[in-house]
């Protein structure tokens, strides 16, 4: 049998998608229309004998999360629990935990995933390569190609061409290492946690050793169960025989930001095609014009006169009015745009606002398109002491009024504006 | 009666409209600026009009010879070979100036107001002497030169540029009537009527002021263009209400050519002149904008304080603000955002302009 944990982190982690992550826990963020999480688990479910799917954080469990498993459990008939960590143990730290709980039932092999990507997720494709790569009990990580700029910002690793070893693993380098970045995506077996014990008998020496003496501002990283899975396993293992690369040639990216949220929707359209071709919307006879792909939440409310996509998710219950033009955004659950008005590359958070012929509009922060390894940038928002153009959020409950404009900003919940905002954070 | 009206050179200031049309023939208020200034000299009697110009333009030629049909006037074109000041003109046209006693009218052709002609030259010959001229009130006066006058008599004491201390809040408003004798102060060379001649009339008491009332403003740039369509859009609502436009969608002062279609939805006003063959389609909301003969607004576009050239398109989901100026036959594609663009003519615009440019 086979399981597989996805690692959502804390509330403390997710900050540059604030201020979206205030309302709802960022990995129950809507992209293409489900929840974040929700991609990684359909994509588990396909894969034969996957019996349970374990979700590990250390947040407080909270409505939104319950309800999401409770839902999930019924639609896709596995066991998915959430399993809370005491306090941030990093992506090692974690399953060693609860590694008890990962070996019930004796899984021979088990995924790992990082919440915070999106991917199509090729799991059977790297189950079929441990097996066929020739070295029984290793580990596999799912690795993409960047562009040598780019990949600094990412877990880099070096392989050997022929085998597809891993020989050499580094997190973020500051200078050019390799152009085969880490995914996010594992395939493990129980000989995992042996490597991870000997990270944590080690670190528990330390700590006897060189005892905490309260002094420096750790964050709480003296523990010794705290343990990354990038930094203190895999550079270890790399050049051992024992770790793997499968080389992915779909579409991946991480979800950082909310701008990201924008670019990670339109792969997931885009790939609804094949895997959810009921999700997308199509011109109908008293529907909106739909232009690309569109997800439109049964429950929406939308004037035939408006005009939708490409890449625009409607949540549940939003109303959009005569003559509405929306592109490259997501508009969540609630939200009100009235006649005539206009979004652009934008997240319009719930229960907002949108006036008459007002226009909300963002800069988009997609890849280079002319390279195909470009991934997204993990912009600063700040650059020159000066707000990076970006997508423009508005928070949940923001009201705009008619007639204006709001660009490149970022509106912070329960705001009402009474005029026209550029590039700026309003409070 | 005859009047000379200061064209003058290319009108620059207004570009890039007046990169297609002479500047007196670009239409303010679906009329071109010269035939509100000619038509209200023709009320007041004058039969000959002098276009005292720097550049030639058989367009405004030809026009000039339709309107002297349409008029019953002549209409003469005096062409200045190197630039003459304000005065220099009045010298070049002397001949045809001075053949009668009879006072003439001077103007700048950027003027806009109720012009008060009839008023004018009965107050002229009220007083007797060389010349009047219409003065108006600013709000601040700092920024102009301002005429000091005897409030009684009307008799100018003396001009004072831009004052630092408050002396008067009356300015030239440029226009100005004569007797024929002023044209024995003015020599055929560069020469500022107002730094040059008048000061010396003023000396002599032989220079009078009238207040012009109701409103007044130079529209020589687009910025002030808006300004003006503005003030005389309501002037319109107090004097001639009947030609504005009203009705559902319609607020405010609106003037609309009757040739011209406006779709279903739609909010236009208040402050809004739409040109001849206009075509606005549905849900379209326009404030402030001169929208010029021919063009075309596709639906849920908003403009505010824009002018829109001849023969243009302006895009689905546009939004156009802040004194954009698009030249003639500019094409703004779907769901941009123009802050304060200049749009040259003949100009297809696939990018969003959202700080005030030129767009070459």
């Amino acid at each position: 049998m086979l399981k597989a944990v996805i690692l959502i982190g804390g509330p403390q982690k997710g900050t540059r998608f604030r201020p979206l992550s205030f309302e709802v826990p960022k990995p129950l963020f809507p992209v293409a229309g489900v929840p974040m999480l929700q991609h990684h688990i359909e994509a588990c479910v396909k894969v034969p004998n996957m019996k349970e799917i374990l979700i590990i954080g250390f947040y407080q469990p909270n409505e939104e999360l319950n309800r999401f498993l409770f839902n999930s459990q019924q639609e896709f008939k596995i066991p998915i629990r959430y399993l809370q960590e005491y306090a941030a143990l990093g992506t090692g730290g974690g399953i060693y935990h609860f590694r008890d709980q990962i070996l019930s039932g004796n899984p021979e092999a088990f995924f790992v995933m990082n919440a915070d990507v999106c991917s199509a997720f090729p799991l059977a494709e790297m189950l079929i390569f441990q097996k066929e790569h020739g070295e029984p009990n290793s580990f596999v990580i799912l690795g993409t190609t960047a562009n040598r700029k780019q990949s600094l910002n990412y877990g880099c690793l070096v392989e050997n061409e022929n085998t597809n070893e891993v020989l050499h693993y580094v997190e973020k380098p500051s200078t050019f290492v390799s152009d085969i970045i880490n995914c996010g995506i594992y395939l493990f077996n129980p000989e995992i946690f042996q490597h991870i014990g000997t990270v944590f008998q080690k670190n528990q020496q330390d700590m006897l050793l060189y005892p905490y003496d309260g002094e420096e501002p750790t964050n709480g990283w003296h523990r010794a169960e705290v343990i990354r899975l990038e930094q203190d396993i895999f550079t270890a293992l790399a050049g051992q025989g024992k770790l793997y690369v499968y080389k992915t040639l779909s579409f991946w990216s991480q979800i950082k930001s909310a701008g990201s949220a924008i670019y990670a929707s339109r792969l997931y359209l885009n790939q609804y095609h094949t895997t959810h071709p009921e999700r997308l919307a199509s011109n109908k006879q008293g529907g909106p014009n739909i232009s690309g792909n569109v997800y439109i939440h049964p429950t929406a409310s939308i004037d035939p006169t408006a005009t939708l996509g490409p890449n625009v998710s409607i949540g549940t219950g939003v109303t959009i009015g005569a003559g509405v033009r929306v592109r490259e955004s997501i508009i969540l659950h609630g939200a009100n745009l009235q006649d005539h008005c206009c979004v652009l590359n934008s997240i319009v958070g719930w229960e907002s606002t949108i006036g008459k012929w007002a226009r909300v509009e963002g800069t988009p922060s997609d890849p280079n398109p002319n390279d195909p390894f470009a991934k997204i940038d993990s912009e600063t928002l700040f650059r020159d002491g000066k707000l990076t153009p970006s997508i423009t959020i508005l928070g949940c409950n923001v009201t705009i009024p008619s007639e204006v404009i709001v660009l490149n900003s970022i509106v912070l919940p329960h705001k009402d504006l009474n005029r026209s905002f550029k590039n700026q954070i309003i409070l | 009666m005859k009047a000379l009206i200061l064209v003058g050179g290319y009108g620059t200031r207004l570009r890039p409209l007046t990169l297609s049309v002479p500047k007196p023939l670009v239409e303010f208020c679906n009329k071109p600026i010269l035939l509100h200034q000619v038509e209200a000299l023709v009320k007041a009697g004058v039969n000959h009009v002098v276009l005292a110009v720097s550049y030639m333009s058989e367009l405004l030629e030809r026009e000039m010879r339709v309107q002297e049909q349409r008029l019953g006037i002549l209409i003469s074109l005096s062409h200045e070979k190197e630039p003459l000041g304000t005065a220099g003109p009045l010298a070049l046209a002397r001949d045809l100036l001075n053949v009668d006693n009879e006072p003439f009218f001077v103007l700048n052709s950027d003027v806009i107001c109720d012009f008060p002609f009839k008023d004018l030259l009965q107050f002229h010959q009220n007083h007797g002497k060389e010349g009047t001229i219409v003065v108006t009130r600013v709000e601040e006066p700092s920024k102009y030169g301002v005429v000091v006058y005897e409030s009684d008599s009307g008799r100018i004491q003396r001009f004072v540029e831009k004052p630092q201390v408050f002396v008067s809040n009356k300015i030239n408003a440029g226009m100005y009537i004569f007797n024929p004798s002023v044209l024995s102060r003015i020599q055929l060379r560069p020469t500022s009527i107002e730094k040059e001649i008048f000061p010396i009339m003023a000396e002599e008491g032989q220079l009078y002021t009238m207040e012009l009332q109701g409103f007044w403003m130079d529209i020589g740039q687009p910025k002030d263009f808006l300004t003006g369509m503005c003030m005389y859009l309501q002037s319109l609502r107090l004097h001639a209400p009947e030609r504005l436009h009203t009705g559902p969608g319609f607020l405010g002062n609106v003037l609309v050519d009757p040739s011209a279609q406006i779709g279903e939805n739609c909010s236009i006003g208040p402050n809004v002149t739409i040109g001849a063959g206009v075509v606005i389609e549905d849900g379209v909301r326009i404030k402030r904008c001169t929208v010029l003969k021919g063009s075309r607004v596709r639906s849920h576009s908003w403009l505010e304080s824009c002018i829109v050239g001849w023969s243009s398109s302006v895009g689905q989901w546009v939004r156009m603000e802040n004194v954009t100026v698009l030249g003639e036959d500019v094409i703004v594609n779907d769901e941009l955002y123009l802050n304060g663009a200049n749009v040259l003519p003949h100009k297809s615009i696939n990018e969003s302009v959202p700080e005030p440019r030129i767009i070459m």
